[in-house]
């Protein structure tokens, strides 16, 4: 094999610029779990870290003895389930973040590109106008988002035969306009004592509402997507040299662009109508992974998953610790935007 | 060999740009596109890459027909390297030669050790393994183009296709991607380029394909095909193909639109007249 002689090491690269390196993978993950364990010590009941420690152990089979029956629920029925959400919720809503901006190859797309919040928002809505229980607004948030994409794909495909990116875009706006002037109108026509404040809290988005039930729903459909996205995250990353090459180089791409706008749908659409509609966590992460990493996609959507997750942990934890509940979807963009802006200033310097 | 059939392309849903082409590309065989802005090089281009189909006709690949075939099985045998590109993200050259590999990957894998050394074969063939690590994004036009080019070359398809491949580029940059394409016809690999400039026809000793207003010219050998009378009415301006007889270029054809001075060589003189 012929080799520039004057760059040996280049035959000992890893294949992806700066994809799969351990330290990066070590540090994130023990990072994450150092997080997850600290959770479990926030709240208004006080817990200790060793009792926290049994508990769980208890729970996995692993000593006999789990400690007060009122810590064993504090952490398993309230905190875990909470804390697992929140890494559930912040990973899915950043690898659909990060699929998407490989998708539309544009770094400025979140998850609710096509209508999904807003389609969820108006399904959980009506939810609550109409006094369904908790896992019918779920339920109702779901489909709508699923709906709302829907609607968007056969509207781009209206504007445009062939169905291009910049249409799909455009009737993902118009879709999104419709339902949140939907969200609108059924805020109006809600009892202002019983039902409005609760459609407010739930499109401004938290995280108090889970349980172990609505954490299995949202986590078979994230997970199986996740799976998907994974499979094939090699199209995904050649999809970002454009359409035409990503064809001509061999990638089947109007069918990977409906597997991809399904699996982001599915992900975002279980995100949502668990935790209500949280911003920035989508648009933001990738761009933090892309610092850190580069724009490898095999690299960017696991630690999109993994930052995404700690990322959202940690504002819940914020949103816990602050004392009285403030809704997690104004604690993401509080912290998100300026720190968004501060990502686009660092990129300036080292990308554009 | 690449072949089209009574091939007609346009954009869909208007007259087409081109009726009833027929004309067949082998390995080891270089074909030079020419024709005005407007006239439907690219459109040709993208049709007989798969991109578009034709509003009639068929483009065959040793028989098959190109637009029923599977991306991947297309890959392998037809590579493309397009004019502008502008990457989503900050990829590094050396990952944009590796994406040349992906119709060669199987489905769920990453690429493999063998991809790799491809990839920077590819780049040492053509001389620019130094650029691996540079950002593709930072890189001049001209280190640009011979990026796609290494990545055609990783591609590893018979039939390489290259819209107007020389355009923007200086003209050192121009020797540098005529001679990488001269070697990709001389390892036996077919070459397919559009060009606004007839002297890299002939540079490349490629066949001419000249698309005119009521159809097409060619294909036949550029320093047949390529005169003064053709030339003038394909660009609608007088242009006078010249022999070069003396220094090192001697016997070398250049082509010279008459009015891009003006009137000719007459201001040469006054000018002299008057000093």
């Amino acid at each position: 094999m012929p080799l520039h002689p004057a760059e040996p090491s280049s035959v000992f690269r890893v294949p992806l610029s700066g994809a799969l390196r351990l330290r990066t993978w070590g540090g994130a993950t023990c990072f994450l779990l150092a997080l997850a364990m600290g959770s479990f010590l926030i709240g208004p009941y006080p817990v200790s870290p060793p009792e926290v420690a049994r508990a769980l152990a208890f729970q996995f089979g692993l000593v006999e003895e789990g400690g007060s029956e009122m810590v064993r629920r504090v952490v398993l029925e309230v905190r875990g389930p909470r804390i697992a959400a929140a890494l559930l919720v912040g990973g899915a809503l950043a690898a659909a973040g990060a699929t998407y901006q490989n998708l539309f190859r544009n770094p400025m797309v979140s998850p609710g590109v096509l209508g999904v919040s807003a389609g969820a928002g108006f399904g959980a809505a009506l939810g609550l106008l109409m006094n369904v229980t908790g896992l019918g607004v779920q339920g109702l948030a779901f489909v709508g988002g699923l709906l709302a994409v829907a609607l968007a794909l056969a509207l781009g495909r209206a504007f445009h035969q062939g169905g291009s990116l910049l249409t799909l875009v455009v009737a993902g706006l118009v879709v999104s306009a419709f339902f949140q002037a939907l969200v609108s109108l059924s805020k109006v026509v809600a009892d202002p004592l019983n039902q409005l404040p609760g459609i407010t809290f739930w499109l401004l988005g938290g995280l108090h509402r889970i349980d172990s039930k609505a954490l299995f729903n949202a986590l078979v459909p994230i997970a199986a997507s996740g799976l998907v996205l994974w499979a094939l995250r090699w199209q995904v990353h050649a999809l970002a040299a454009g359409e035409d090459e990503a064809r001509t180089m061999g990638i089947d791409v109007s069918r990977l662009r409906v597997v991809l706008i399904a699996c982001a749908t599915l992900m975002t659409a279980a995100c949502v109508s668990i935790s209500g509609i949280v911003g920035w966590v989508g648009l933001l992460i990738p761009h933090i992974v892309r610092m850190l990493v580069g724009p490898a996609f095999a690299a960017v959507l696991p630690l999109s998953a993994l930052l995404g997750g700690g990322f959202l942990l940690a504002v819940d934890d914020l949103a816990r610790g602050a004392g009285g509940e403030i809704p997690l979807g104004i604690l993401t963009a509080l912290i998100g935007a300026p720190l968004f802006a501060l990502v686009l200033v660092r990129a300036r310097q080292a990308w554009f | 060999m690449l072949e089209a059939k009574a091939l007609s392309v346009g954009h869909a849903g208007r007259p087409p740009l081109l009726e009833g082409a027929s004309f067949s590309l082998a390995r080891g065989q270089a074909m030079a596109l020419l024709g005005p802005n407007g006239s439907g090089k690219t459109t040709l281009l993208r049709c007989l890459l798969g991109l578009i189909d034709p509003q009639a006709g068929q483009v065959c690949i040793d028989t098959d027909d190109v637009h029923c075939m599977p991306p991947a099985r297309r890959a392998r045998r037809m590579a493309y390297v397009p004019q502008a590109v502008s990457p989503a993200f900050p990829f590094q050259v050396f990952d944009m030669v590796l994406m040349g590999r992906s119709a060669h990957l199987r489905f769920m894998a990453d690429p493999a050790r063998a991809d790799v050394d491809a990839a920077q074969q590819a780049l040492e063939h053509l001389g620019i393994g130094h650029l691996a690590q540079r950002r593709f994004d930072a890189l001049s036009g001209g280190e640009r183009q011979l990026t796609l080019l290494a990545r055609a070359l990783a591609q590893d398809a018979p039939f390489v296709v290259l819209d107007e491949p020389c355009a923007s580029l200086d003209l050192g940059h121009q020797v540098e991607v005529l001679s990488a394409l001269r070697a990709l016809k001389r390892e036996g690999r077919a070459v397919l380029m559009s060009t606004h400039l007839p002297e890299h026809a002939l540079a490349l000793g490629a066949d001419a394909l000249l698309i005119q207003r009521h159809g097409l010219a060619g294909p036949a050998p550029s320093e047949q095909l390529l005169q003064s009378e053709l030339l003038s009415s394909l660009y609608g301006t007088p242009i006078e193909a010249v022999a070069l007889t003396l220094g090192p270029a001697a016997g070398r054809q250049v082509f010279v639109p008459l009015q891009l001075h003006e009137q000719g060589t007459h201001r040469h003189h006054d000018a002299r007249e008057k000093t």
